[in-house]
Parts: C-alpha cells; structure tokens; sequence
C-alpha cells in the first residue's frame, strides 16, 4: 500500500477478488502459454519481495525475531500507528459522509462543482501536505500534524464510495420511509444511513491502510509510527534483522486490513444488487442549513486543497535565486522523468499479460496469477524497498544502489494500479469479439495482437500515464533504493523539509502538485 | 457438401442436470435451420459447441463429412470454417465497415480481398458503407455487416445468435428478409438459434424444437405447427387449444364435435386433442353441436380473441375472430371446428 493512485483502488474492477468475470459466458480452455509465461514471470517478481522478507526476518532464529517483535519499542510504535489510524478515520468518516450526502441529496448550492473539489486533495501526496502544513504552522509537529495532513488528503477514500453508495440506492425506499410518516432526518438515520454502512466502512479500512503504509507525512511531521521506525532501524544499524522484523509485523497489519477490505467490499456488493436503474432523488432543500452547508464544503476543499497551494505559492515568493536552484530543479525533474518512465514501462509491460488472463480466462491458475500481482497493493512501499535490499545485496550485488533495482521497487509496487487498468480496459470489449475473430480463422495469439489489445490500447495507455505519476511520486522506495547522489522531486522535497528549509522546498512541492494534476486530468478526459 | 450432423451431443456445468442431453439434429445442405426454444434450453450451448468456444461431454458433429468434434477431436474454432452472427452483431469498434468484412478473408492478394469485401457489402445492401466505422451505423445496418463479414471467407455453415433480438420490431421484419435473400444467395447452411417462435416460423427452412437440452421435433415450420410433437410443443410455437378426445378411426370425438385427425393414432384411444384458435368459428348457437357462453372478448386490431366456457370442459377455450368481434361476454355462441386436429397422450 502506498499513496498511490485513488482511483485504482475504489475502482469497483480494481477488485482483485470478488469482481466478477465477463457477463454471462464462461471462458473455457486455459490461457495460451504465450500469456501464461510471462503472466507467471510477473507474479513470481511481485512475490519475491516478500517471500524473501519472510526468509530474511528468520535468519538469527525465530527467538532473535521474536525478541524484535516483542520489543517495548515495537509495542510503542504499534500504538502510534494505531492511534494515529483511528483518529484520522474518524475524521474522515465524519468529513467523507457529511459531504457526500450534501453533494449527492440535497440542493446545494454547485453541488457538481463541490463534488470535484472534493476529490482533488486525493491528488496531493501526503508529505507535499506534511510540508504545507509543517511550513505553516511548525508547531503543528507531531500527532497533531500527522493527523491533519493525513485526514486531510485520504477523507476522499470515503467520500467517493460513500456518493456511489447514495447514488445507487433507490430513493423510492426513502419515499416509502417518509410516507410511512418519518422526518427527513429520521429517514436518513433509519433508512439511507445503514445502506451506506458498507461502503463507508470499505472507505475507513483504506484510509486505516493510507496511514499504517504512510512514510512522508508521518516522517516530516516527526512522529513515530511503524515506517518511520523500520527506516530509522534501517538507517541506524548495519545489522538489518530488526528492520526486516518490524517490517514483517507492519505486513501482517496491512494484510489483515486488505482482508478485511474484501470482505467489506463484498458485503457492499450485496446491499446494492437488487435495486434496479434507481431514478435519481429529487434533492432535498436545505432552507435555512444552506449557509452552513456551504461554509462546510468551503471550509473542508479550502483546507484541503488551498492550503498546500497558498503555503507553496507562499514560500515561492518568499524564496530568492540562492534558495531556487532552477538547475537544480530542471536536473531533479528531468531523473524523476526518467525513472518513473523506465518504472512505468516495466509495470506496464509485467502487468498487461496478467491483465489479460484476469480478465478472460476464468480458474485457479487465473486467480492465483492475479492474487499474486496484486501482493504489491498489501505492501508498504518501505517494506518492499527493504526487501529488494536484502534481495540485491545477497544475489544480484552489481544493481544494489543502481537505477534496475529502484525500477523493479516500482513495478512491485504499482503493478496492482496498471493491471487495475488493463484489466478494466480489457473488460471494457465484449469477448463475443474475440469468439468472432476466433470463428474468422484467427489463432489465439493473433486474435490477441489484432482484437483485444488494439481494442484496450487507450485504456492500456491511460493505466501506463497512471503508473508513471505515481512513480514520480514515490518516497519511500526512492529514498532507501536510489543511487547515491540521485535525486526526485519527492526526495528533495524531503530533503529540504526535513532540514527545516522551505523555501528551498516549495518549488519541488510546487512542481508535485502539478504532477499530481496529470492522472485526475486524464482519467477525467478518459471517461467522459 | 456442407450438411451439419449432430449426434447424441451431451454438455454439463457441474454436476446436476445436464444442459445438452444426448441432442440429435441433422440440417441439410443450404437449408436454414432454426433451434427455437425457451431460454435455458441449452440453446445457446449447442450454437457455442458448434462454434467451436465449448468442448462437448459426449457426442459428434460432422459438416460434410468431416469431423470437427467428437471423441479425440475438437477442432480449434479457426479452424472450422463456421462463421458466426452474434447478439447486436459485434462488429471490430476499432475497423471500418470493409475492414471488418474482410477480416476472415485470407490475406494473400490484397485487390481479391476488396473485390470480395465489396460483393458482400453489396449482398446485405450496403455498397458504399466500406468507410464508415461501425458506430456510424445504425442497428440494423451493423447486423447486416456482421452477416457480411460471417459469409465473406465462404464459410461451411453459419451460426446466427438471436440476431434480431436488438433491432427494434419495426426493423426486425425488414432484416430478417434480408439476412434470408442474402442466405440463399450465397447457399449457405445456416442455423438460427431464437426463441421467439413467429421469427422461428416465419425466417428457416427447418424449425428444430429444444427442451431439456433435446430436440423434441424437427420439422418444416408448416408441420411443426399443424402436427406438433406433443401438447407442449403446441403451446411454445402458438396460441393452443387443448380438450379431451377419444379416437375413432381417422376421426375424434370431443366436446367441440367429430373432428378429423392429421394421422391415425394407432394405439392411443384417449388423450388430448391439439386445435388451432383459428380452426375454431363462432356460429349461431342453434347451428352447431357444440356451444358455449362467452366469458370474455380481447381486442388486438386485426383479430380479437373471445374465450368460450363450452358446456362439457372444464377450462375456458379460446376463439380467434377476424377483425371485430360479433360477441358479448354473457352471450351464448355455437362453436364449429374446420381442419384436422392430433391427438396427444394425455399425460403432458
């Protein structure tokens, strides 16, 4: 898990388990080994990783990992984490649920227009918000930071299911509810708000896995959760045991919570089938809550999203050519260019054959290839550079600290976002397409060059844009895996935070936030 | 050659009761061959396993004379020759109308490809179409690309899925006329898989009825509604009227009166007797044998439909009139039978 991309992981076909294959017809036969191969080479790749974490956790003895885990030191962390997830799942619950019902049920005054604003704090990262926020208010350093900039960027994993939710459900059950006698309000508590439980709680299990996998904000806000320690012990000691034990706990915790994921978004599954095409809802006027509502949306979006850019624009100005460095940033820009490209091709190239398999050929083999894909959505991105660590510095040394190695870190990490979107785009083509082409003399193989993949190409393309800004948004990975004297725009960032200089920082939050523009641009565009 | 055989074909999901149980079904060369059924008689199953996209449990097909599945074969569905017409035509989104029709064509020689492509756009009326893109076109020009693009490759039989199911039923008389005269020019063997019976009845050569994943009869469209199977038959391919009769000779006695039968029953002295409600006529209550109060009047334009309680039967039977109909409900009508009528084991 990782601040990635919002949307791969509401996505309803991002869903490794539980999504259903294409309508109505089954697949028969197994995948042709043409696909199968390199579908397998993927999913052994993004396994490793963790396999050899396991491996390496082990290698003084159980008792010495054990001793680690057991630690008073790890007890501690683990409540800060914790703690630090409970709180800011509150709030984005009380955030994501209240907006979503003004935006969706109510006459709000530019309802449309809020519930984009909304959604765009999902496009900041978290330390660009730990930066905006610590520049601005250095005593906000700590738990209360932390918790801030972390509510303030993922209440959007709520606020998004949630309005799907709203919209899904029937309103003809609300009207029944009010003529049966019930206020509005009480409508909305009896009838509207348990539909909406599921996806709500779906919701708070990814904004709980946002903070357990957070490593930018909680680093610059100085507060001490599970990632901060796994790199503090990694950088600390030459003896990297420890770290790979604590990142082994920090795994379980985030496996536990993609479990539980599943099983809510399964439930979710089930209280909107039956509801048919539901009418859209008359909005409910506001009267005299119309003010107060609008101040609500204003001051929530404001927060969330200007404050990053007034702090930036801020610290800009502020800033003179000795703390600039356009060179700098021209050069920093053009290597993370570089990288997330090679990144992004890598993944994209990995993802397209497991994608495919995914999407067409139902079974065990198919499941298993995607599950395993999909290993990189449960790990944080500290724990999976830490693993390919291990990994390089015991079998493959020439690419240890060398670009390869910080490439592959990404593929772990984001093939789940690029098969997410092929496999969507995939979906997106009847099969009875491919059976035509079948029946038109055409084998397997070709049927795949000439039909299914010219038919998903934009989608395929758009999943690779995808990938390639979240690669440039890495912090963890890079941090831990990039050559000496390397730097991203994420990086420096964290640099020049971390040493107290913001105007020296802002032009590379500055430059992040445009960046992160790009996805919510093109997804939109790809949509509509 | 290009006759289809299919022998004692036999397909099951899981375990429970099979889709396909044993189904034989025999189309002769150039003939069109509807499989009519309701939906989850394992139509859709035979046209796949056919097509090639489904392995059989059991059983052979043959297209003249060669074997494309049975036990150790199964041909590849490139390999098969067997084009196919799906639901809502499934045209390439991403080729032009020509690209789309010669995409089966083999790619030797690039000036035959056209002139084939353009002969085909030209069989389903859409000469000039090549450039378009297939979202440039309306439903029922798309179903007769996909026609175009089935027959372009000279395919050995043709499978066409419910193709009208998507064209509105203005349209859908129109291209089905079409899809046939393009059929029969080319000659080639077809099956038509629907469930809609006028569209059975009225488009092939040959209607195979399927239930329980078995043809229960295989007939012209004429037989199969004159004579059908059994009583069931009768009901799924038009308006029945069943009443009980007992045989005597090449006639049967029934509460409508003596009514001639289509063939000697041998055996079977009781059972039941299958009319057409269009066999039936409303006369004076004074100059039939048979009568009856009219419990109902349903007008549909060009007919109306008047339900009868006739003394003797215990369940209403239905009456189909031209134009308006001359009866009241209350009213007492004589009833006479004109044709032949079969007799049906009364066990259905």
């Amino acid at each position: 898990m990782h601040p990635a991309d919002p949307v791969a992981q509401t996505d309803p076909a991002a869903r490794p388990t539980g999504a259903t294959p294409p309508a109505g017809r089954s697949r028969a036969g197994r995948p042709p080994a043409a696909l199968l191969v390199p579908a397998a080479v993927a999913a052994v790749f993004a396994l490793l990783p963790l396999g050899y974490l396991a491996i390496r956790s082990l290698e003084h003895g159980p008792a010495f990992a054990w001793g680690v885990i057991a630690d008073e030191r790890t007890a501690q962390l683990l409540g800060r984490s914790l703690g630090l997830a409970a709180v800011v799942v509150a709030a984005c619950l009380v955030l994501g649920v209240s907006l979503a019902w003004l935006t969706v049920r109510t006459a709000l005054p530019g309802a449309r227009a809020w519930s984009v604003l909304v959604t765009l704090p999902l496009a900041v990262p978290s330390y660009v918000a730990g930066f905006a926020w610590l520049s601005a208010f250095p005593a906000l350093a700590g738990f209360a930071g932390a918790a801030v900039a972390l509510t303030l960027v993922s209440f959007p994993y709520v606020y998004l299911p949630v309005t799907a939710a709203l919209r899904g459900t029937d309103p003809a059950q609300e009207e029944v509810s009010r003529s049966l006698g019930h206020g509005p309000l009480k409508t909305f508590l009896r009838v509207t708000l348990p539909q909406l439980r599921p996806a709500a709680a779906g919701g708070a299990v990814l904004v709980a896995l946002y903070v357990f996998s957070d490593f930018g904000a909680v680093s610059l806000m100085r507060y001490d959760t599970f990632t901060r320690g796994i790199y503090t012990s990694y950088r600390a000691s030459f003896d990297r045991t420890p770290a790979a034990a604590l990142s082994v706990v920090l795994v379980v915790m985030t496996i536990a919570l993609v479990a539980a994921e599943a099983r809510s978004r399964g439930r979710a599954g089930h209280a909107r089938t039956g509801t048919g095409t539901a009418r859209p809802a008359i909005p409910l006027a506001l009267g005299r809550w119309r003010l107060p509502a609008l101040a609500w949306c204003a001051v929530v979006t404001g927060t969330a999203v200007l404050t990053p850019l007034a702090t930036c624009g801020y610290w800009l100005a502020v800033g003179n050519s000795a703390t600039w460095e356009p060179d700098t940033l021209a050069d920093t820009a053009a290597t993370t260019l570089g990288v997330a490209a090679a990144g992004a091709a890598l993944t994209t190239l990995l993802a397209l054959p497991v994608a495919v398999i995914a999407a067409r050929h139902r079974g065990r083999t198919a499941t298993l290839l995607e599950h395993s894909a999909y290993a990189g959505h449960a790990l944080p991105g500290i724990t999976v550079a830490l693993s390919l660590v291990f990994f390089a510095v015991r079998y493959a040394e020439p690419i240890y600290q060398e670009l390869p190695l910080l490439v592959c870190a990404y593929a772990v990490l984001f093939l789940p976002v690029a098969v997410a979107g092929t496999r969507a785009a995939v979906l997106q083509s009847p099969p009875v397409l491919e059976d035509v082409a079948r029946s038109l003399g055409r084998s397997p193989l070709k049927v795949l060059r000439e039909v299914t993949v010219p038919l998903a190409a934009p989608g395929v393309a758009a999943g690779a844009a995808l990938t390639f800004v979240v690669c440039m948004k890495e912090l963890p990975a890079t941090l831990l895996l990039r050559p000496t004297g390397m730097d991203t725009l994420a990086t420096r960032l964290w640099t020049e935070t971390g040493t107290g200089s913001f105007a020296a920082a802002a032009p590379y939050a500055a430059a992040l936030i445009l960046l992160a523009a790009v996805p919510s641009y093109l997804l939109g565009r790809h949509r509509t | 050659m290009t006759d289809l055989h299919v022998t004692g074909l036999s397909k099951a999901y899981g375990p429970g009761a099979p889709v396909l149980d044993g189904l034989d079904l025999t189309v002769p060369q150039g003939a069109l061959a509807a499989v009519l059924g309701p939906s989850g008689c394992g139509k859709t199953t035979l046209l796949r396993i056919i097509a090639g996209f489904l392995r059989s449990d059991a059983g052979t097909l043959t297209i003249g004379g060669r074997t494309i599945s049975g036990p150790g074969v199964h041909l590849p569905p490139e390999q098969r020759r067997i084009g196919i017409v799906p639901q809502e035509g499934a045209l390439f989104p991403h080729l032009s109308v020509a690209r789309n029709v010669a995409f089966g064509l083999p790619g030797a020689d690039r000036s035959t490809r056209q002139r084939r492509t353009e002969e085909m756009l030209e069989l389903v009326g859409l000469s000039g179409y090549g450039d378009r893109m297939p979202h440039e076109l309306s439903g029922g020009q798309q179903q007769r690309v996909a026609l175009a693009r089935a027959l372009a490759p000279e395919p050995a039989l043709v499978l066409l899925d419910e193709p009208f199911n998507a064209l509105d039923s203005a349209l859908r008389t129109g291209v089905r006329a079409d899809v046939r005269a393009a059929l029969q020019a080319t000659g080639a063997t077809a099956l038509l898989v629907t469930h809609d019976q006028q569209e059975a009845l009225s488009t092939a050569d040959l209607v195979a009825v399927v239930r329980g994943g078995r043809v229960v009869q295989c007939d012209t469209p004429h037989e199969v509604y004159r004579r059908p199977a059994d009583p069931w038959v009768a009901a799924f391919v038009g308006d029945a009227v069943l009443v009980a009769g007992t045989a005597d000779h090449n006639n049967v006695e029934t509460a409508l009166g003596r009514i001639p039968l289509t063939a000697p029953t041998g055996e079977l002295r009781q059972g039941v007797v299958v009319l057409r409600p269009e066999q039936l006529h409303l006369v004076d209550p004074d100059a039939a044998e048979a009568g009856g109060t009219v419990t109902d009047v349903r007008f549909y334009g060009h007919d109306a439909m008047v339900t009868v309680a006739v003394d003797g039967i215990d369940e209403a039977i239905a009456v189909r009139v031209p134009g308006q109909a001359a009866a009241r409900p209350g009213e007492r009508m004589g009833i006479e039978v004109t044709g032949e009528a079969t007799l049906h084991a009364a066990a259905m």
